[in-house]
C-alpha cells in the first residue's frame, strides 16, 4: 500500500485541514490525481499495476468526495479530532428545533397535498438559505472557536435539514409524474 | 505495452509503435465500428460501403448464421429464427421483457437470464450478441490489416450489472480484447466535446432502438466528469413502432395474426416511423398471410398522439438526472441528440421545449457513439503522448444494496457516484455458534428487493464460531471502471480467513464461457488450442514489455536482488512464451504478476508524488 494512501485527506489535497476550503484547489488537485492513477492509464498494465491503480482511484474518489459534501467534510474533520458525532445513536435534540422540524415537515405535506409546485420551490430556496447558515456556523465552530462539540451538534442538525431536502425533492417528482 | 502515462510527459521510453484498437457501438438496431485514422475517426464500412451493420442474427438448422442486412431480409419469412434486437435481452429474464407477447421468439426462462429455442438450438443471447461483434471484428481485422490490441464496446448508461457483464461476456466470446465497457452517452460527449471544443454542462439525450439513456456531464479543461445518469433500459424507437403496430391491427380490425404477419407488419411499422420524420404522412400496405389486405394512412399528428406518453416517459429521468446533479436546465449549456430515434419531430420539440433551448444535432445520431467510442480506444490503446490525453469520469446510474429483514434494501453503493468506487460494510452474527452467513446483493433505487435486480447472493463460511453479534465480517464492494461489481469479505477479529462464494445471479460461470466458446469454434475454422496459446503468448509479451519498460524508467526504485529476481522471472517467461506449453505460459505470467507486485505500487508512489509536488511548485510561483 502506498505511503500516501494513509495520508489524512487534507494532506492528500494540500488543503489546511480546515472547514472553509479551496474548492478550486480541491478539484484542480483531484483532476491531477486521477489522471495519474486512473485505471484508464493502465489498461495495458500488468496486473499488478492495474489492481494498485484501482485501489487508488477508489481512495482518492472517496477522499474527494468526503472533502466536498460539507457535511461530510465536517464528520471527517470532526473524527480527526476525536469526535465521533454518534449520528446513528445519538438523536436527542432540543425541542424548538424540533418543533421547527414539524413545520417544515407540515409545510412540505401541505404544499405537496395541494399540489403547489411553486410553494415547494419556495421552500427548497428557504432550505437552501438555513442550510448555506449552518454551514456557516460550522466553519466558525472548527476552524475559529475549536469548538468541535457544538460543531457535532450543528452537524446532527444538517442532517435533519438535508433529510427535508429530500422530502421536498421527492414531493417535487411525485408532481412532475 | 509501454506505460506511458506513468512517466513524465514526454519521457515515453517505449518505440513510437500505432497500436490498432477500435470503438464498437453495440446497437439495437444497427452496430457499428470504428477507429482512428491519421487523426480522424471514422466509421468502417462493410464491402457495399454501408457503414452499418443491422443488428439482426438469423439461425437455421444446418447451423449456419446469417449476419446484418442478409438476416434482415429473411426476417418476414422466419421470424422465429432470426433474431432482432437481442440488446434487450441482455441479462434480463422472460419477465423483464416488454411486449413479449409480440415477440415470435420462442422464449425459454432460465436463471438470471433467458435462453431463445431456434432451429440451430437453444441460444443465450450472449452468443448473439457474440456473433455481431465477430462480424464486426472481422470487419476491422480486414480494414486495419494487424493484431487488434483491443476494442472499446459502449452501453448504456443505464444498463446494470447483469446487462453489463453479459455484454463483457458477448465481446469475451467473439475474441475481443475488452478495453473499457464505454457508456453510450459518455462516449458521444467525447466525440462532441472534441468535435467542437466545447466547454460547460452539458445534457446528452440518447434515444436508440431499445434503451433510453439521459447523462449531464460537465466538460471542462480535458476532464469529461458525468455528473447524473438516468435512463429507461427498456425503452426505444422499437416501442414507437409497436405503438403504430397496435394502431394498425385496431384500425384494420385485424385479430389472431400469425407470426410472419406480425414481423412484416412491425416492419412496415417502422418504415412508416422513419418516413414520418420528414413527411406530414405515411401509407402502409400489406398484404396478410390471411389474403387480407392492409391499406393505412397516418398522419404525423396522429403518430404524435399516439406515442406522446412514452415521450413522457423520457422526460421524468430527465428531470430526476437534473435534480440528482443539482442544476436547473437554464444552467445547461447544450442538449446533444443521439440515436436514430430522435430524429423524430416530436422528440425534438419534448427535450427543446424541456431545456429550453433548440437540442444539438451537428453529429450524425447514428454514428456519434462509435466514433466517440474509437477516440477512447485510441487513448487507451496508448497511442496518445502522455499529458494530451482526456480523463473519463463516469458514474454508477444504479445504488447497489443488501436485502435486509422484511424484503428491504440497504444501499450501500448510491446511485451516480464516480467509479471506480468501494465500501466497505460490516456484518456479524445473529446467533451463538453461527459459522456462515448469507448476504443478497441487488441493484436499483427501490426500496423492496423485488423491485430491484439480483446480482448474487453470497455465503461466507467458515466463519469461527462465536457468541451471537461478536464476528466481524467485512464485506467490501468495489464498482471498477467498467462499472462492474466485485466483492470480497474477511472475518477480522480472527485470524481465520472465511471463504466467500459469490454465485452470481444472472451471467455465464466460465465453463460455461468456455462449452460455448468451443461450441463456436466447430462451426468456425479456428482451431481451439492454437487460439488459446495465441492468446497466452500475447499476453505474455504485452508482460515482458510493460515489466522492462517500468524496469528502463524507474529501476532505481529496487534493490539489486529485487531486480534480479523480476529479471529472472521476465527471462524464464520469454522462454516459455516462444514455446507451446499454455498452461505453463499462464503459471509464470502470475509468477512474474506476484514479482512486480511491491514494484508496481512504488512506482505508483512515485507518479502520484510527481503529481503533487509540480503542483506545489506552481503554487509557490504563483
Amino acid at each position: 500500500m502506498a505511503l500516501h494512501l494513509q495520508q489524512n485527506f487534507f494532506d492528500l489535497f494540500d488543503l489546511p485541514a480546515r472547514f472553509d476550503l479551496d474548492a478550486g484547489q480541491l478539484d484542480r488537485v483531484y483532476r491531477d490525481l486521477q489522471s495519474s492513477v486512473h485505471p484508464d492509464r493502465f489498461v495495458n498494465a500488468p496486473e499488478a499495476e492495474r489492481r494498485v491503480s484501482m485501489q487508488q482511484a477508489t481512495h482518492v474518489n472517496e477522499a474527494y468526495q468526503t472533502l466536498k459534501n460539507p457535511v461530510r467534510r465536517a464528520a471527517y474533520l470532526l473524527a480527526q479530532h476525536g469526535i465521533d458525532p454518534q449520528f446513528e445513536t445519538n438523536t436527542a435534540m432540543p425541542a424548538e428545533f424540533l418543533i421547527e422540524q414539524m413545520e417544515w415537515r407540515e409545510a412540505i405535506e401541505e404544499a405537496a397535498g395541494s399540489a403547489d409546485a411553486r410553494e415547494l420551490d419556495q421552500l427548497s430556496s428557504r432550505l437552501g438559505g438555513e442550510l448555506k447558515r449552518m454551514y456557516a456556523q460550522i466553519g466558525h465552530q472548527i476552524d475559529e472557536r475549536g469548538d468541535f462539540s457544538g460543531a457535532a451538534d450543528t452537524v446532527r442538525k444538517l442532517m435533519f435539514l438535508e433529510k427535508l431536502g429530500m422530502e421536498i425533492g421527492d414531493a417535487m417528482e411525485a408532481l412532475e409524474s | 505495452m509501454a506505460l506511458l502515462q506513468i512517466s513524465e510527459p514526454g519521457e515515453s521510453s517505449a518505440p513510437h509503435q500505432h497500436r490498432l484498437a477500435v470503438g464498437i457501438d453495440l446497437g439495437t438496431t444497427n452496430s457499428l465500428v470504428a477507429t482512428m485514422r491519421n487523426g480522424i475517426a471514422v466509421v468502417l464500412n462493410d464491402h457495399e460501403g454501408r457503414p452499418l451493420l443491422p443488428s439482426v442474427v438469423g439461425y437455421s438448422r444446418t447451423g449456419g448464421v446469417q449476419l446484418g442486412y442478409a438476416a434482415q431480409a429473411e426476417q418476414a419469412r422466419d421470424p422465429k429464427n432470426t433474431i432482432v434486437s437481442v440488446k434487450r435481452f441482455m441479462g434480463r429474464g422472460v419477465k423483464d421483457v416488454a411486449n413479449i407477447e409480440n415477440c415470435p421468439y420462442d422464449f425459454v426462462d432460465a436463471p438470471g437470464m433467458l435462453k431463445i429455442r431456434t432451429a440451430a438450438g437453444m441460444i443465450s443471447p450472449v452468443e448473439v450478441s457474440a456473433e455481431i461483434l465477430k462480424a464486426l471484428r472481422e470487419r476491422a481485422d480486414q480494414a486495419l490489416g494487424g493484431e487488434l490490441v483491443g476494442a472499446v464496446v459502449t452501453v448504456p448508461a443505464y444498463f446494470d450489472d447483469a446487462q453489463r457483464q453479459a455484454t463483457k461476456d458477448a465481446a469475451r466470446l467473439a475474441g475481443l480484447n475488452v478495453l473499457r465497457l464505454l457508456n453510450e452517452p459518455t462516449a458521444a460527449a467525447i466525440a462532441y466535446g472534441l468535435d467542437n471544443a466545447a466547454e460547460g454542462v452539458y445534457a446528452v439525450y440518447d434515444l436508440g432502438g431499445g434503451t433510453f439513456d439521459i447523462s449531464i456531464l460537465r466538460l471542462s479543461r480535458g476532464v469529461f466528469e458525468v455528473m447524473a445518469t438516468n435512463g429507461d433500459s427498456a425503452l426505444g424507437g422499437d416501442d414507437f413502432d409497436h405503438r403504430l403496430y397496435c394502431w394498425v391491427v385496431e384500425k384494420a380490425g385485424l385479430s389472431l395474426l400469425s407470426p410472419e404477419d406480425t414481423s412484416a407488419l412491425l416492419i412496415k411499422a417502422r418504415e412508416a416511423k422513419e418516413s414520418l420524420s420528414a413527411h406530414a404522412d405515411a401509407r402502409i400496405t400489406a398484404t396478410l398471410s390471411t389474403g387480407d389486405a392492409v391499406d393505412l394512412t397516418v398522419r404525423q399528428v396522429e403518430f404524435r398522439e399516439m406515442t406522446h406518453n412514452l415521450v413522457a416517459k423520457t422526460l421524468a429521468p430527465t428531470r430526476k438526472a437534473l435534480r440528482d446533479a443539482g442544476l436547473t436546465v437554464g444552467e445547461v449549456k447544450g442538449v446533444v441528440m443521439v440515436g436514430g430515434a430522435t430524429r423524430m419531430p416530436h422528440v425534438q420539440h419534448a427535450v427543446g421545449e424541456l431545456f429550453r433551448q433548440a437540442p444539438l444535432n451537428n453529429l450524425d445520431p447514428d454514428k456519434v457513439v462509435a466514433l466517440g467510442a474509437a477516440m477512447q480506444a485510441n487513448v487507451l490503446a496508448g497511442n496518445r503522448p502522455s499529458g494530451d490525453e482526456w480523463l473519463l469520469l463516469d458514474v454508477i446510474p444504479l445504488s447497489l444494496g443488501i436485502e435486509t429483514m422484511g424484503g428491504l434494501v440497504e444501499k450501500i453503493i448510491v446511485r451516480n457516484s464516480t467509479i471506480p468506487v468501494a465500501q466497505a460494510q460490516e456484518f456479524t452474527t445473529f446467533r451463538d455458534g453461527q459459522t456462515a452467513m448469507s448476504v443478497h446483493v441487488v441493484q436499483g433505487d427501490r426500496d423492496l428487493v423485488s423491485d430491484c435486480r439480483s446480482l448474487a447472493r453470497f455465503e461466507l463460511r467458515g466463519i469461527p464460531p462465536m457468541v451471537a453479534g461478536a464476528a466481524r465480517i467485512r464485506v467490501t464492494f468495489q464498482v471498477d471502471a467498467d462499472g462492474l461489481l466485485s466483492v470480497s469479505a474477511r472475518e477480522s477479529t480472527s485470524d481465520v480467513e472465511s471463504s466467500v462464494t459469490v454465485k452470481p445471479s444472472y451471467g455465464l460461470t466460465d465453463d460455461q464461457i468456455t462449452q460455448m466458446l468451443k461450441d463456436s469454434y466447430e462451426h468456425a475454422r479456428d482451431d481451439v488450442h492454437a487460439r488459446a496459446l495465441r492468446e497466452q503468448q500475447v499476453e505474455a509479451e504485452r508482460m515482458i514489455e510493460a515489466t522492462e519498460s517500468a524496469l528502463r524508467q524507474d529501476a532505481d526504485l529496487l534493490s539489486a536482488g529485487e531486480i534480479d529476481a523480476i529479471g529472472a522471472e521476465v527471462a524464464a517467461l520469454r522462454q516459455l512464451a516462444g514455446g507451446s506449453d499454455q498452461r505453463a505460459i499462464r503459471v509464470q505470467i502470475d509468477c512474474v504478476n506476484r514479482a512486480t507486485g511491491p514494484f508496481a505500487a512504488r512506482r505508483m508512489d512515485r507518479s502520484v508524488r510527481r503529481a503533487l509536488t509540480g503542483r506545489n511548485v506552481e503554487s509557490i510561483g504563483s
